[in-house]
């Protein structure tokens, strides 16, 4: 391998590379050889089985797939030889002989029937098998076996490319079959309809359900199609829209550098909620007769006259600035406050902060990345002096050792978990996390600690580094400052002293420690499982000091990666929309950098910090914020003690929520907006790994909706500024004047790569994924070691309160559910909120699966449904908080992490209670 | 009213996490079942053998639950429990059938009646027996033949098979053999392993000895087994061995003949080998028809073990699980890697890139057979045979129409006229010779006219026939010949593995093209060039043999047309 063949072609001298098949030699002389179990989508390794791609060569007694089979030197090959044509034809006539006819075939477009065109196999002179019948039980999804070849490419799909491991080829010979798990209805199966089978199969035997007819046919639509990037999660999928009608009818996955070509669920199947009935088309403005607000308003979305009406966008926005614009000069600049999105693009992020700052005068801006990872940045900030990942997640591929801890990849970052459990397969993946998870089974070591003891568990792992002389000291003595005073502190955090605290056991904690520090390349990725607590920045010490110490960082394979939770949360946070910064985290109350913002923006700007998420929420209890503008963010569901956020956002003098759906948040607002929705807009976002990603418009608005740059452009028009932005372009081009991050990076280069990373060195040259091999971004360059203590919990079990609650995500659904809750098969794979016990929990509870119970802590209570799940140790309950109906985040507990200021969404008391109560 | 929530509502949620849950009762007793055993992977179709011996079934239960243990993915158990034909999966709450009765389905077994016994069994069996029908059971010179549970009824009649469901013994009958104390003391066992063990005989000398030989790889592929032997330890180990002992071929029982009368004949071929390659693991892949043959090799293994016979090597003896495929060697490697047993590409060669991704010395059981008495004799003794001039000595495994069916031990290249009126003892009574398969079901069909061809390799290609395992099944004016291709072509579609088109398709669409009326000659004939060309493995290149045979010598038999 890796020397180049010359061999003969069709007559021809040709060369092969290196791993080059006599398939992709043909094809790179535009001789093109059927083929139908091959896909040319990446990470797809031939098979060989199909047989429609064979070719003579000379002296071999047989044919050979082309394929699969490489070319050796001398070697003499004909891919139009009369016998091999012949045998392409008939491998053709036998697959053909068992299709449906075409006019009633899945998908007439399918690679069979164009293939079939083209090798002028019309028909089939073989007697038709068994016909299976169609398998409708799936919301996403048709399967139709009758239409399929047994190529094996959604079984290579479902098992090598996602690692879902569902579908297998069952039975052999003329009986084979493809089959989900005991070869169950699809709906029932272990599916997690990441659609890559779909995207995968030649034939249409496994179908989008929205591209056929309720027989399974294919409805023939003619499909426009636009490039764009997922509106969900962090990892940030590259997408192509494919639309009919002025609706979207489906989601490919494109081969964009975070997922190549790979979709979940969400991005592949959750696109509907654009054009759901509860879409809001006008602007609504409170109606003078509204009943009074109050903490406990509920407003039904789709018959909101009681507590509104509809208003001309004049008439809106005029009293949507008016009402800013009073307060602002009443009450001063600290009487506002702004939430921008991690959902929106960078350019509408950097608008929103850019108002608040320029338009209100307060830096009182902030927006969810607050309730993610703002204590993973200010560790990371602390520590290497930048808040962004050091490697993409991508990164796996070269790591020999991939340390998962308090992330759940598989349910809230579903591509990147892909990448992970192909990993798995030569690395060594450690999961360490309270709750069992779709990793563990792919994982060498599962740690389920015990929750709320990371830095017990952690400061074990640092003991035996540095006690076991494991660390790196060359890395150590050049790269980093503060160790002696770090192995001081983990002296006493001896395996066998952490052992009873975290519960695992002496001797695992060492073998995990001596094989992250003795690997060749190892990295680590956590999610809000470390962020989300009250010791959350100790936490993200701990784990940036297991780097440093050991100098995993900085080579590619090695790392720290926070998996950013929004689609665009790191692009948000990056364009400034953070009380404390301004874009590129150029610290606010820095005066040399404020005077340059002060001189950009023609105004003397707030010198102080600004306050955070929920700090801004104490502040309305308290009187001294009176206006609040929201644009793309739900606080009545996202913030904890939710109750206590809405009584604060019922208090407010004036609210202005834009929004696409009447949100819980906008129930309290005194203007609505109705904006635009991903697949509408125009413009970049940024993802975990630091790509720069392009999004396009594949719809128009609907009814009057407006784009968000416009909304927010229109209220600063009317407060006083003088913007003329013409679109995003404008912006960005505003951006990279104050972002050095975007050196290089051109909204033409985005276009037309449509991903560039940064840090980038050049025009012409890609960016940096693995960044700080040589130095650190910190005043003196080194890594900075910070000890972390060990802080229990805020709120501990006790005897009214025995349980710990914990909150997140599940695959199906998005935050506080405003976008998938109103996408059908999104909500009909999860319709309703569960909270989720073990199976001797639940026993012990007296509660049935499926029976409802109830949960309260000190802040409130929420009746759910049971689920019966092992994953969740005993002694606690798991909910997510995306049901309004039951919010999870009415029983939460607001408490702070110090220097994050991030609330402790992972731990409360709580106490559960069997309801008798029949559903 | 106000909707709290935007979701529809319209369903319930979820009771517990997406599909089948593991529960707990079955996976205690799965782990009861499995014991201290390794839940490595590659042991799944052993796995689910102790799992079925115990259960006499595979529940659904048992097998999420084994895919928990062994950190499976549901589908990866099912589909390697669903490829075997020995494994019986339950539905959902479906209790097993007390007693399982498989009747061979082999050639030689349907031309002594097989058909009617299965049917007469159908008719008499109470509810508490399931009978089914199986591919050959190596037994071809005793047939028609049937199995109890484990224990095979010889020249089987309904009245006897049922005779033996009501005596109760489901466990293998072992015949008498030859023992590891016979097998030293008498006969001078392992002697020649202890000299090569000891280096008094260099690999080099060995290896040289079966060049001039002229041994074989007996399996029925022929490569000359020393030049194999310097090509697996030629690639950089660890290497392993893997036997074949998969003899699945209709006709083809010399493998079984040796097992059960002189086993360590063929453990020291085996422990010689893999003192050649210098293999760390010695694999014996036991065909499942055979549960006598594997109750004596346990029973001698650890005897050998416990004399410290094996010190270079780990034996270890693995079930197969009904898959005539499992006979190629690729094939094999996976199913003992414990996956479906699927050939694969090749280039890479298995001697380079073999099980577990090792390079790896695959060979039959015969071959190994053979290796001490070479060793010991010297390579002429092997090579000039009965006075053959250096063609060899063969086994040949003769049923059918014959006197004295059994394994011949002749020289190699002997006509079948000769085996018939030499060794067999001449006809069947009331039979006139007609025809003959020459390599078992694959090896295509012959007329009676061309009986002075030699039966050896590379003599019957320009016929469009081979000789591989050497199974001689001898055919009569009584038989009709597209009923022997249909029995045939039936065979290849049950036994086909599925993976690629012109085997999977094509011997399904044969056997309906050939079961009508009239024979559609042109398409047929298409297909059976599109199936040796383009199939992956000798399954499907010669499948149609004996379709093309019956094209081209027997005519007569079938009515041609448009079908």
């Amino acid at each position: 391998m890796g020397e180049r063949v010359r061999f003969t072609l069709d007559g021809a001298a040709v060369e092969a590379g290196a791993g080059e098949t006599l398939w992709e030699v043909a094809r790179r002389r535009g001789v093109d050889v059927p083929h139908l179990c091959l896909s040319e989508a990446r990470g797809y390794r031939p098979d060989g089985n199909c047989r429609v791609c064979m070719v003579e060569i000379e002296g071999e007694r047989r044919l050979t797939a082309s394929c699969i089979r490489r070319p050796e030197p001398g070697m003499v090959v004909h891919t139009q030889s009369p016998r091999a044509s012949r045998a392409r034809a008939m491998v053709m006539e036998l697959l053909v002989a068992d299709q449906p006819a075409r006019a009633e075939a899945p998908d007439q477009e399918a690679p069979i029937w164009r293939w079939a065109d083209r090798m002028k196999v019309s028909g089939s002179r073989f007697p038709a098998g068994a016909r299976p019948a169609a398998d409708p039980s799936h919301p996403a999804m048709r399967v139709r076996l009758d239409a399929c070849i047994h190529c094996n490419l959604c079984v290579r799909a479902c098992r090598e490319v996602q690692v879902n491991d569902v579908i297998g080829m069952a039975q052999r010979g003329s009986q084979s079959k493809i089959v989900f798990d005991f070869d169950d209805p699809m709906g029932d199966s272990t599916c997690v309809a990441c659609g890559e089978c779909v995207q995968a199969c030649p034939t249409g035997a496994l179908m989008e359900a929205t591209r056929v007819d309720a027989d399974g046919t294919d409805r023939r639509l003619a499909l426009e199609e636009t490039h764009s990037v997922c509106p969900y999660c962090g990892v940030g999928c590259q997408i192509t829209y494919q639309v009919a009608d002025g609706g979207i009818v489906a989601v490919q996955g494109r081969d964009g550098p975070a997922n190549q070509s790979r979709l979940c669920v969400k991005g592949r199947f959750g696109f509907d909620y654009v054009s759901h009935p509860d879409r809001l088309l006008r602007p609504l403005v409170r109606r003078d007769d509204a009943p009074p607000k109050g903490a406990d308003t509920e407003v039904d979305p789709r018959a909101p006259w009681t507590h509104f009406r509809e208003a001309s966008w004049d008439e809106a926005l005029d009293r949507a600035a008016a009402g800013l614009t009073r307060i602002r000069d009443r009450a001063g600049p600290g009487a506002l406050a702004g939430f921008g999105s991690a959902k929106g693009s960078n350019e509408e992020a950097y608008l929103v902060q850019k108002l608040v700052r320029q338009g209100f005068g307060t830096n009182n801006v902030d927006h969810c990345t607050r309730l993610c990872h703002a204590s993973s940045v200010a560790a990371l900030l602390e520590g290497i002096g930048s808040g962004a990942v050091t490697a993409p997640f991508t990164s796996v591929a070269e790591a020999d050792v991939v340390v998962v801890i308090g992330a759940n990849p598989t349910e809230n970052h579903p591509v990147a978990a892909t990448f992970f459990k192909q990993a798995a397969r030569r690395a060594s993946l450690i999961v360490m996390d309270p709750r069992g998870q779709g990793l563990a089974r792919h994982a060498r070591h599962m740690l389920r600690f015990r929750p709320g003891t990371d830095v017990a568990l952690l400061n074990a792992l640092l003991h035996v580094i540095i006690d076991e002389d494991l660390y790196d000291p060359q890395f150590v003595q050049a790269r980093t400052e503060g160790f002696d005073r770090l192995t001081a502190h983990v002296k006493a955090f001896s395996p066998e002293a952490m052992a009873p605290i975290c519960g695992i056991d002496a001797d695992t904690l060492r073998a995990v420690a001596r094989k992250y520090a003795q690997a060749e390349r190892a990295i680590i990725f956590w999610g809000m499982g470390i962020s989300q607590h009250v010791h959350g920045t100790d936490n993200a010490r701990c784990l940036i000091a297991l780097a440093l110490i050991t100098g995993h960082i900085g080579r590619p394979g090695t790392g720290l990666h926070p998996l950013r939770g929004q689609n665009n949360v790191q692009g948000a946070s990056d364009a400034g929309l953070v009380p404390m910064v301004y874009p590129d985290y150029q610290p606010v109350d820095t005066d040399a950098i404020r005077q340059r913002f002060e001189l950009l923006w023609g105004r003397p700007l707030d010198q102080a910090r600004g306050l955070t998420v929920v700090e801004i929420m104490n502040a309305i209890h308290d009187g001294a914020i009176r206006g609040l503008y929201v644009m793309g963010e739900n606080p009545a569901m996202s913030d904890p003690d939710t109750a206590h956020a809405r009584a604060a956002l019922a208090e407010l003098e004036h609210l202005v929520v834009q929004d696409l759906f009447l949100t819980e948040t906008a129930w309290h607002a005194d203007v609505v907006l109705p904006a635009s929705a991903w697949p509408e807009k125009d413009g970049t976002v940024t993802n975990t790994n630091r790509q720069v990603q392009r999004g396009r418009p594949a719809l128009p608005l609907p009814g009057a909706a407006r784009q968000d740059w416009w909304i927010v452009q229109a209220i600063a028009r009317r407060m006083g500024l003088d913007w003329h932005y013409d679109g995003p372009a404008d912006v960005f081009a505003e951006m990279k004047l104050v972002m050095d991050s975007l050196d290089h990076i051109t909204w033409e280069r985005v276009e037309a790569e449509s991903s560039v990373t940064y840090p980038c060195p050049a025009p012409d040259q890609p960016g940096e994924d693995i960044v700080f091999a040589d130095r650190f971004p910190t005043p003196d360059g080194r890594g900075r070691l910070v000890p972390a203590g060990l802080v229990p919990p805020d709120e501990s079990p006790d005897a009214d309160f025995p349980l710990v609650l914990m909150t997140g995500r599940q695959l199906e659904h998005w935050h506080t559910g405003a976008m998938s809750r109103r996408s059908s098969v999104l909500d009909s794979l999860e319709p309703e909120a569960v909270a989720s016990l073990s199976v001797a929990e639940l026993a012990r509870l007296g509660a049935e699966p499926g029976g409802r119970v109830r949960l309260a802590t000190r802040r409130g209570s929420v009746d759910l449904t049971a689920r019966a799940d092992d994953a969740v140790p005993d002694g606690a309950v798991f909910v997510p908080f995306a049901f309004a109906e039951a919010a999870a985040n009415l029983l939460t507990n607001p408490a702070l992490d110090p220097v994050g200021k991030i609330p402790e969404f992972k731990y409360c008391a709580v106490r559960v209670e069997a309801l008798a109560e029949p559903r | 009213m106000v909707r709290r929530h935007p979701g529809a509502g319209g369903r319930r949620g979820r009771f517990r996490p997406k599909g089948r849950a593991v529960e707990p009762k079955a996976l205690a007793e799965v782990r009861a079942v499995l014991g201290d055993r390794p839940r490595r992977r590659d042991l799944l179709i052993e796995h689910l053998h102790l799992l079925q011996d115990r259960y006499r079934g595979l529940a659904p239960s048992h097998l999420a639950a084994l895919a928990d243990e062994m950190r499976l993915s549901m589908a990866e158990v099912y589909e390697t429990a669903t490829f075997y034909a020995h494994f019986d999966l339950l539905d959902e709450g479906e209790r097993p059938a007390e007693t399982t009765v498989r009747v061979c389905d082999g050639l030689s077994c349907e031309l002594a009646g097989a058909l009617e016994l299965n049917s007469a069994l159908r008719a008499a069996a109470d509810a508490s027996v399931r009978v089914v029908r199986a591919p050959c059971m190596g037994r071809c010179d005793r047939a028609p033949v049937a199995e109890v549970g484990h224990r095979h009824v010889d020249r089987a009649s309904a009245d006897a098979v049922l005779a033996t469901v009501q005596g109760g013994e489901r466990s293998p009958c072992v015949p008498a053999y030859r023992g590891l104390t016979a097998y030293v003391d008498d006969d001078d066992g392992y002697r020649v392993l202890n000299a090569c063990l000891g280096g008094m005989r260099p690999f080099e000398s060995v290896v040289e000895a079966l060049d001039e030989a002229g041994l074989k790889g007996l399996g029925g592929a022929g490569f000359p087994t020393g030049r194999k032997w310097r090509i697996v330890r030629g690639h950089p180990g660890p290497r392993l061995l893997a036997v074949n002992a998969d003899e699945g071929e209709p006709g083809t029982f010399k493998d079984r003949h040796f097992l059960v009368t002189d086993p360590h004949r063929f453990l020291e071929g085996v422990l010689i080998a893999a003192w050649a390659v210098e293999a760390e693991t010695s694999y014996i892949y036991l065909r499942d028809e055979y549960p006598d043959v594997r109750e004596l090799l346990l029973k001698e293994i650890d005897l050998i073990e416990a004399r410290g016979l094996t010190p270079h090597t780990r034996l270890e003896l693995r079930r197969g699980a009904g898959a005539y495929i499992c006979g190629e060697e690729s094939s094999m490697i996976e199913s003992l890697e414990g996956k479906r047993g699927l050939p694969r590409h090749r280039p890479p060669y298995v001697a380079e890139t073999g099980l577990f991704g090792r390079p790896t010395l695959v060979q039959n059981v015969e071959t190994l057979f053979w290796v001490r008495d070479i060793l010991e004799k010297g390579p002429s003794w092997f090579a000039n045979y009965g006075g053959s001039a250096g063609r060899g000595l063969r086994s040949y495994s003769v049923s059918g129409r014959v006197r004295n069916p059994g394994v011949k031990v002749a020289p190699a290249g002997i006509t079948v006229r000769e085996l018939i009126d030499g060794h067999c003892g001449g006809m069947a009574e009331g039979h006139a010779f007609r025809a003959y398969l020459p390599g078992g079901a694959s090896g295509g069909i012959l007329p009676a006219s061309l009986a002075e061809l030699p039966l050896d390799f590379g003599e019957l290609e320009a016929h469009d026939c081979f000789v591989g395992s050497h199974a001689v099944v001898v055919l009569s004016d009584q038989d009709d010949m597209r009923a022997v291709a249909l029995n045939l072509m039936r065979f290849f579609e049950d036994e086909s593995c599925g993976q690629c088109t012109p085997c999977r398709v094509g011997t399904e669409k044969a056997v309906k093209l050939m079961e009508r009326e009239r024979w559609d000659e042109p398409l047929l004939r298409e297909l059976a060039e599109a199936m040796a060309d383009a199939s992956i493995c000798g399954l499907g290149q010669a499948a149609a043999n004996p379709l093309t045979s019956v094209l081209r010598h027997f005519r007569e038999d079938v009515e041609l047309g448009d079908g």
